[in-house]
């Protein structure tokens, strides 16, 4: 195979690659002076629509489409605001692009905002990635300094503010209503849509919420052609996206992969096999949050939307979470039950109650007093959860039990049959 | 009730934003690192300070999880347990600490130095087992060894009194 075309992750590993100084040697802010000096805002949202980039912060939504929602002859300001929010358990690739090259973050901010009429774009970061935010402040200093930012940028009449923003530890902000709730100062309670945010987002004004990475790649875009980057991908799921890889295998990290990589690869090469030389168990492929697959269907399964979604799962956030033969999948579900639980930001009662009961269940199987019904139970509760909450927390809590109860039963009737004998001994001392 | 650098910073801050509630959540921030935690006197005040109501501070404070309603140790040890931790042994590094320090998790040991919290996902997933101290860079790929080294140089950071 050719050498991959790497486009986000392109800069990393380069020494200082989050200074200006570097970014400007390899490729920085050729876009946005293209953008700005010889593009229509319109031929922008053209070329990201070709590009057929589609969302890389889990839900893969088209992002020409969302920008082609913003209403162009709307009075309001609009708004361009950075999901920097990264807090979907295996997903640590937006860090790592923050740290290593934060000015293609600014840069994609800034041709986002051109492109849809927008002066001010705010970046909100969780609030556990403190230095993430002073590099990226650092970062933003500079590119003011040089007129990269601010007024009349390049010299020419588009003049427009970045500011980052801290979250405080709330994983529900990751969801682009609860994220702008949060960004007004209030709690991180999900929106009822529509209205989306395209429309009525930030103070009630026009707003695109994109992820950092899909911003981030929207200069190689603008740079190099809708068309190229297209042609990086599958037809449907166009171009390279950044993968992270943790678990149980040789060379966890960060890596970035043509859509379209069979996950084999991914995980013998560029991860170097599973540890110990053990056998693969289960892979969460994007996210906790999609459904868990089997190691025959992970050898089987290629890296795009498409091909994932034929064996019942999704790419989401691209956190593919890798379980090698001592993972108990049951202890490895229970604890993502208590981490929706938790994360439940308590607005509707099926998803705050749900993953109240749904911990409490998991819980007596875990400590003793499980009894077999309790599978169906679990089963029927999942039922009353799923779907019945405005956002999509609550089918997060519930995919990966029914994939898990369905993937791998043995593992649940071994916790069945485990918690039995719990109760009938007596406590070791 | 701040100091005059965090007054300058909220200033700022407050020309971020067309809404002055915008500003709560770094602001917030700002008054948490120069007491450690955010108390109904500083939500009051930060309230008249950005100009809305002491429950519109309040509601927000009991929401996030980072904002610390009571005091907690000088150096607040956060380790994640979530899924990817837990299959890497995030259970054995926090349970290592609370032998450690004599506390259990939630606790903060007698002299307040440290506070140990099980926290969700931090982001951290390929350089698992971590723990975060404050709002500190994390520190990653934990073994025992590095818990000892860490505890240790917290100590004689905190007796150098350049904490």
């Amino acid at each position: 195979m050719a050498e991959p075309v790497r486009v986000v992750s392109k800069r990393f590993g380069i020494p200082d690659s989050h200074t200006l100084g570097v970014y400007l040697e390899h490729d920085g802010y050729v876009a946005l002076e293209k953008a700005l000096k010889s593009m229509q805002p319109a031929d922008v949202i053209e070329e990201v629509k070709k590009s057929a980039l589609r969302g890389r912060g889990g839900a893969g939504f088209p992002t020409g489409m969302k920008w082609s929602f913003v209403p162009k002859d709307s009075p309001k300001p609009k708004y361009i605001v950075c999901n920097a929010d990264e807090s979907e358990p295996g997903t640590f690739k937006d860090r790592a692009l923050m740290e290593n090259d934060p000015h293609s973050l600014i840069e994609g901010c800034l041709i986002a905002a051109y492109a849809l009429g927008s002066h001010t774009c705010y970046i909100y970061i969780r609030g556990e990635y403190g230095w993430v935010q002073d590099g990226m402040d650092a970062a933003i200093r500079e590119a003011y300094e040089k007129g990269y930012c601010g007024k009349n940028i390049l010299g020419t009449d588009f003049s427009c503010d970045v500011y980052t923003h801290p979250g405080a530890g709330a994983y529900i902000c990751g969801e682009e209503t609860a994220l702008l709730n949060s960004l007004e100062g209030k709690r991180g309670h999900p929106r009822i849509k529509p209205p989306f945010p395209a429309v009525e987002g930030l103070y009630g004004c026009p707003t695109v919420v994109n992820n950092v990475e899909t911003l981030a790649t929207v200069p190689w875009i603008v740079q190099h052609g809708g068309d190229a980057f297209r042609q990086l991908g599958t037809e449907k799921s166009g171009g390279t996206r950044l993968v992270s890889v943790c678990g149980h295998v040789n060379k966890p990290g960060v890596y970035e992969i043509p859509l379209g990589y069979p996950m084999k690869d991914l995980l013998e090469k560029e991860c170097g096999g599973i540890r110990n030389g053990n056998k693969l168990k289960a892979v969460i492929p994007g996210g906790s949050s999609v459904p868990i697959i089997t190691a025959e269907e992970a050898y089987s399964v290629k890296l795009d939307f498409e091909s994932i979604g034929e064996v019942g799962s999704m790419l989401g956030s691209g956190g593919v979470i890798v379980m090698d033969e001592t993972a108990d999948i049951f202890e490895s579900t229970f604890r993502l039950v208590h981490f929706y639980k938790h994360e439940s930001c308590g607005w509707c009662t099926p998803c705050r109650d749900g993953s109240d009961w749904m911990e409490q269940l998991f819980d007596r199987i875990a400590i003793g007093g499980g009894r077999q019904e309790d599978l169906a139970l679990i089963t029927s509760l999942g039922k009353n959860i799923e779907g019945k909450s405005h956002c999509a927390l609550a089918d997060a809590l519930v995919w990966p039990i029914t994939s898990s109860m369905k993937k791998f039963p043995e593992d649940y009737q071994r916790a069945i049959e485990r918690s039995r004998k719990l109760l009938h001994e007596p406590a070791a001392v | 009730m701040l100091t005059p650098e965090r007054e300058k910073k909220i200033d700022e801050l407050l020309t971020r934003y067309p809404s002055s509630r915008s500003a709560l959540l770094p602001a917030l921030w700002v008054a948490q690192e120069q007491y450690g935690w955010i108390s109904l006197e500083l939500q009051k005040y930060l309230a008249i300070r950005l100009g809305i109501t002491p429950e519109q501070v309040r509601e927000v404070v009991t929401f996030y999880s980072m904002y610390n309603e009571r005091p907690v140790g000088k150096y607040h040890l956060q380790v994640c347990c979530t899924t990817p931790c837990m299959l890497m042994g995030s259970d054995d590094v926090i349970g290592y600490l609370e032998k450690k320090l004599d506390i259990r998790r939630g606790q903060t040991t007698a002299d307040g130095l440290f506070t140990v919290s099980q926290v969700e996902c931090l982001g951290s997933c390929g350089t698992a087992p971590m723990l975060q101290v404050n709002r500190e860079k994390y520190d990653e790929n934990l073994t025992y060894e590095k818990v000892d080294a860490l505890v240790d140089r917290l100590r004689a950071q905190a007796e150098g009194g350049n904490g």
